[in-house]
C-alpha cells in the first residue's frame, strides 16, 4: 500500500473514506441528503455558525472539560503517565452534546422544525432532548423496548425534558432498530424534519458532520497537553461503538505520527464465542452496507444483520463509523477490544482509584488503559476519552455485581 | 454529447428484448395496465411461499416482485418487517430465494420476475456471483431499495452488463434536477413511490398520482408502475386508468399473515385454504385493474 501523505482529507466528495463510507438510502431521502450536505458545506464556511456553537459550548456546554493527570491509577498501574479527558464533566454527562449542539444549529439554519433521533443507552437520546429544549423544538426518540428497560433513567430524563420516547419493539429492540425506525419516520415526514444521528456513521455527509463537531475532544487535549506537559501525547484511548468520541479524540492527531490511537471495541462475553456474544464489528465483523454506509458490520454468511450483546448499551450496535473501517484498513488506528469483565473491573477499580464513577462505554476503553500502561515507561503520555459518567449504569452494574438496590 | 442533450433525452431500455419489455409490449397491445404483485420469498415458510409465487400469474399477475429477505428493512412498514422476519425464521437466504426463482421458472417462461431486496444481502454474497445466479435462475429484473444513483457502480451498472434490469425508484421527493440522473441507467420500468413514506401505509391522491406519471413521462420512454398505499382493487383500477402497472404489496403479505395459524409474529403454518385466499385477492386486483380502462 502506498504511504498517505495525509489521513485527514477525507472523505471524498461522495463521502468515501476508502471502499467505506457512501450514501447508501432511498431515494425519497436522497434529495434530502444532499440538502443536509450542501446546508452543512455553507454552515461551516460561515464565522456566525461556528461562533454561536463555540459560544454554547462554553457556555451551555462547560468547555472546554479539563484533561486531568489521574495520579492514583497511574501510580497503581506503575507505568505510562494517565490523563483522562473529562467528556463527562460536560452538561449531560458525555460527550454526545457537542455533536447535538453542532446538528441543531445546522437544524434551524436549514428552517426544520421537528427532530428526530434514536438512542442506545440514552445518552444520544437525552443530550438530543436537551438542545430541543433549548431550541424549543418539538423531539421525538427512538429506543428499543430492551433498551428502555435497561435505562430507566435516561428514558425518563428525556421525557422530563419535553421529548416523546417512542419505543421501537422491531427486531430485537435495540439501538439499529432504533435506527431504522428513525430512518422510517424521516423518510415519511422529510418536509419538515432533521435527523440528529448520534454516531459517526450513517449516509454522507454525517460521518464526516459528526466527527467534525466531535472534534473539539482532541482540539481541546492538544492544547491542553501542550499547556500541561509541553508536547503531544504518545497514545489515545477511545471506546468505540459507532465510534463518535474516538473519532473526535483520535481525527486531529491523525497526521502526527509519534502519536499511536487505539479503539477499543466491546468484546462482550468474548470475540471466540463468536458475533451474538459481542459487539466487535471490527474485531469480529466484516465489511457490509447498513444505515447507509458501507462499514465492518456483524452479519451472517446470507448477509444478514446480528444483534451482538455488549454490556453497555450504548456499545451494542452492529456496526462502526466508516472512517474506522478505514483507519483500521490503513493501519493507522489499532483496534483492540474488551469484554464485559473486563469494562466491569476497570469501572469499579476507577470508582475507588479515582472517585470518578464511569460509563460502562468508557470503562471499556479503561480496561484497555489498564493492560497498557503498566507495559509503557513512566514518560509515556496517556489519553483516555472518558466520554461519559456512569450513573445511568449503576442499576445494571449492581445486577451484574449481585447487588441489589 | 452534451450535458444538456443527455439531460432532455428519454431513458430508453438497455434491455429491449427480455421479459419484462416483452410483458409492457403485451400489456400495451391489450391497451391496459399491468397488476404487479409483491411477496417476500419464503414467507411464511417456503413451500407455501413457492405455492402462492406459482399461483400469481394464473391468478392474474403480470409481473412478479419476489422480496429477499432482510433483517433490516428501513423503507418497509410493519406487514414487510413481518413478512421478512418470519421468512428468515423459517431459514430463507439470498441461495434459496433463487432456487424459488428456479422452480417458478418450470412453469411459466413468460411472467417477468423483479427481486426487491436491499443492498447487504446481495453485498455479501457477491456482486458478480449474484448476478450470475440470479440471470441463470431466470431473475428479470432488480429493484434495491437502498441503491441511489450516487451508488450506481455497486450494482446497477454490473447488472446491466450482465443482462439484468435495474428498475429505478422515483418519489416525489425526486425534483426536476435530479430526475435526469435517476433515469440514466434505470431499465425495464420505472416504479413510482407513490408517497414519501414506508410501505403499507398512507395512500396518495389520484390527481396527485396524475400528476406524478404525467411528470415522468416527459422524462423517460419507459413503462412507469406506480405502487405504495395500493390496498384495494378499487385503489388498484384508479392507479390503472393513469399508469401502465400497479404494484400491490403489503396489502397482499397481510392476506397471507390472516391466515398463520399462530399470529403474524409466528413462523407457524397457516390455515388450509390460504394459498387459494391469497390468490383469490391477487384475482380481485387482477379484475380492477383489467376493467380500469373499459
Amino acid at each position: 500500500m502506498t504511504k498517505l501523505n495525509t489521513y485527514r482529507s477525507g472523505p471524498d466528495e461522495r463521502g468515501h473514506f476508502g471502499i467505506f463510507g457512501g450514501r447508501f438510502v432511498a431515494e425519497t431521502l436522497m434529495p434530502l441528503i444532499l440538502e443536509v450536505e450542501k446546508a452543512y458545506r455553507d454552515a461551516r464556511a460561515d464565522p456566525a455558525f461556528e461562533g454561536e456553537m463555540r459560544q454554547q459550548l462554553k457556555q451551555y456546554v462547560g468547555r472546554p472539560n479539563p484533561l486531568y493527570y489521574a495520579e492514583r491509577l497511574t501510580e497503581q498501574l506503575g507505568g505510562a503517565k494517565i490523563y483522562f479527558k473529562r467528556e463527562e464533566l460536560n452538561h449531560t454527562g458525555a460527550h454526545k452534546i457537542n455533536n447535538c449542539i453542532g446538528q441543531i444549529l445546522l437544524a434551524r439554519r436549514m428552517g426544520k422544525t421537528r427532530i428526530i433521533a434514536e438512542t442506545g443507552a440514552g445518552q444520544h437520546g437525552v443530550a438530543t432532548a436537551t438542545v430541543c429544549a433549548l431550541y424549543n423544538m418539538p423531539c421525538v426518540i427512538y429506543m428499543g423496548e430492551t433498551d428502555i428497560a435497561r435505562q430507566q433513567p435516561n428514558v425518563f430524563r428525556m421525557k422530563l425534558l419535553g421529548a416523546e420516547v417512542r419505543p421501537v419493539t422491531s427486531g430485537s429492540g435495540t439501538l439499529k432498530d432504533a435506527m431504522n425506525e428513525a430512518l422510517r419516520d424521516w423518510v415519511t415526514n422529510v418536509s419538515d424534519t432533521f435527523y440528529i444521528i448520534g454516531t459517526a456513521a450513517g449516509p454522507h455527509p454525517y460521518p464526516a458532520m459528526v466527527r467534525d463537531f466531535q472534534s473539539v475532544i482532541g482540539d481541546e487535549v492538544r492544547t491542553q497537553m501542550q499547556e500541561l506537559e509541553g508536547r503531544l501525547p504518545d497514545s489515545l484511548v477511545a471506546c468505540v461503538g459507532g465510534g463518535s468520541n474516538a473519532i473526535g479524540l483520535f481525527h486531529p492527531f491523525l497526521d502526527d505520527p509519534s502519536v499511536q490511537m487505539i479503539g477499543v471495541e466491546a468484546a462482550g462475553r468474548g470475540i471466540e464465542k463468536g458475533p451474538l456474544d459481542h459487539a466487535a464489528s471490527i474485531n469480529g465483523g466484516r465489511p457490509g452496507v447498513l444505515h447507509g454506509n458501507r462499514t465492518y458490520l456483524l452479519q451472517d454468511e446470507d448477509g444478514q444483520i446480528l444483534e451482538g450483546h455488549s454490556i453497555s448499551a450504548g456499545l451494542d450496535y452492529p456496526g462502526i463509523g466508516p472512517e474506522h473501517s478505514w483507519l483500521h484498513d490503513v493501519g493507522r488506528v489499532d483496534y483492540a477490544y474488551a469484554t464485559d469483565q473486563e469494562a466491569l473491573d476497570a469501572f469499579q477499580l476507577c470508582a475507588r482509584t479515582e472517585g470518578i464513577i464511569p460509563a460502562l462505554e468508557s470503562a471499556h476503553g479503561l480496561a484497555e488503559v489498564i493492560k497498557r500502561a503498566p507495559t509503557l515507561p513512566k514518560d509515556h503520555l496517556m489519553v483516555l476519552c472518558l466520554s461519559g459518567r456512569g450513573d445511568k449504569d449503576i442499576f445494571s452494574v449492581a445486577k451484574h455485581l449481585g447487588v441489589e438496590l | 454529447m452534451s450535458a444538456v442533450e443527455s439531460a432532455v433525452m428519454k431513458s430508453v431500455d438497455v434491455l429491449a428484448d427480455g421479459r419484462i419489455a416483452r410483458r409492457f409490449a403485451a400489456l400495451k397491445a391489450e391497451g391496459r395496465a399491468g397488476l404487479v404483485t409483491f411477496i417476500t420469498a419464503g414467507d411464511p415458510d417456503p413451500a407455501v411461499s413457492q405455492a402462492v409465487l406459482n399461483g400469481l400469474p394464473a391468478a392474474g399477475a403480470d409481473l412478479i416482485e419476489l422480496g429477499m429477505p432482510f433483517t433490516d428493512p428501513m423503507a418497509d412498514g410493519p406487514a414487510i418487517q413481518a413478512s421478512s422476519l418470519r421468512a428468515l425464521k423459517a431459514g430463507m437466504t439470498v441461495r434459496r430465494t433463487l432456487e424459488m426463482v428456479r422452480g417458478f421458472r418450470k412453469l411459466d417462461a413468460d411472467t417477468p420476475i423483479i427481486l426487491m431486496g436491499y443492498f447487504n444481502p446481495i453485498h455479501a454474497y457477491g456482486v458478480e456471483p449474484f448476478l450470475a445466479a440470479a440471470r441463470e435462475a431466470g431473475v428479470d429484473g432488480l429493484i434495491v431499495v437502498d441503491l441511489p444513483p450516487e451508488e450506481d457502480e455497486e450494482l446497477c451498472l454490473p447488472a446491466l452488463k450482465a443482462g439484468v434490469s435495474f428498475v429505478r425508484l422515483t418519489t416525489p421527493t425526486t425534483d426536476e434536477a435530479r430526475m435526469p440522473a435517476v433515469m440514466r441507467n434505470t431499465s425495464g420500468f420505472v416504479y413510482y413511490v407513490s408517497i414519501a413514506g414506508i410501505t403499507g401505509t398512507a395512500s396518495a391522491s389520484n390527481t396527485a398520482i396524475d400528476a406524478a406519471v404525467a411528470r415522468l413521462k416527459r422524462h423517460t420512454g419507459l413503462p412507469v408502475a406506480v405502487g405504495f398505499g395500493i390496498k384495494t382493487p378499487d385503489q388498484a383500477a384508479e392507479v390503472a386508468r393513469v399508469a401502465d402497472a400497479a404494484v400491490v404489496g403489503s396489502a397482499i403479505v397481510t392476506r397471507l399473515a390472516d391466515g398463520l395459524a399462530d399470529g403474524v409474529d409466528g413462523a407457524g403454518s397457516v390455515r388450509p385454504g390460504t394459498v387459494e385466499d391469497v390468490l383469490g385477492f391477487v384475482g380481485e386486483l387482477a379484475k380492477g385493474v383489467r376493467a380500469a380502462r373499459g
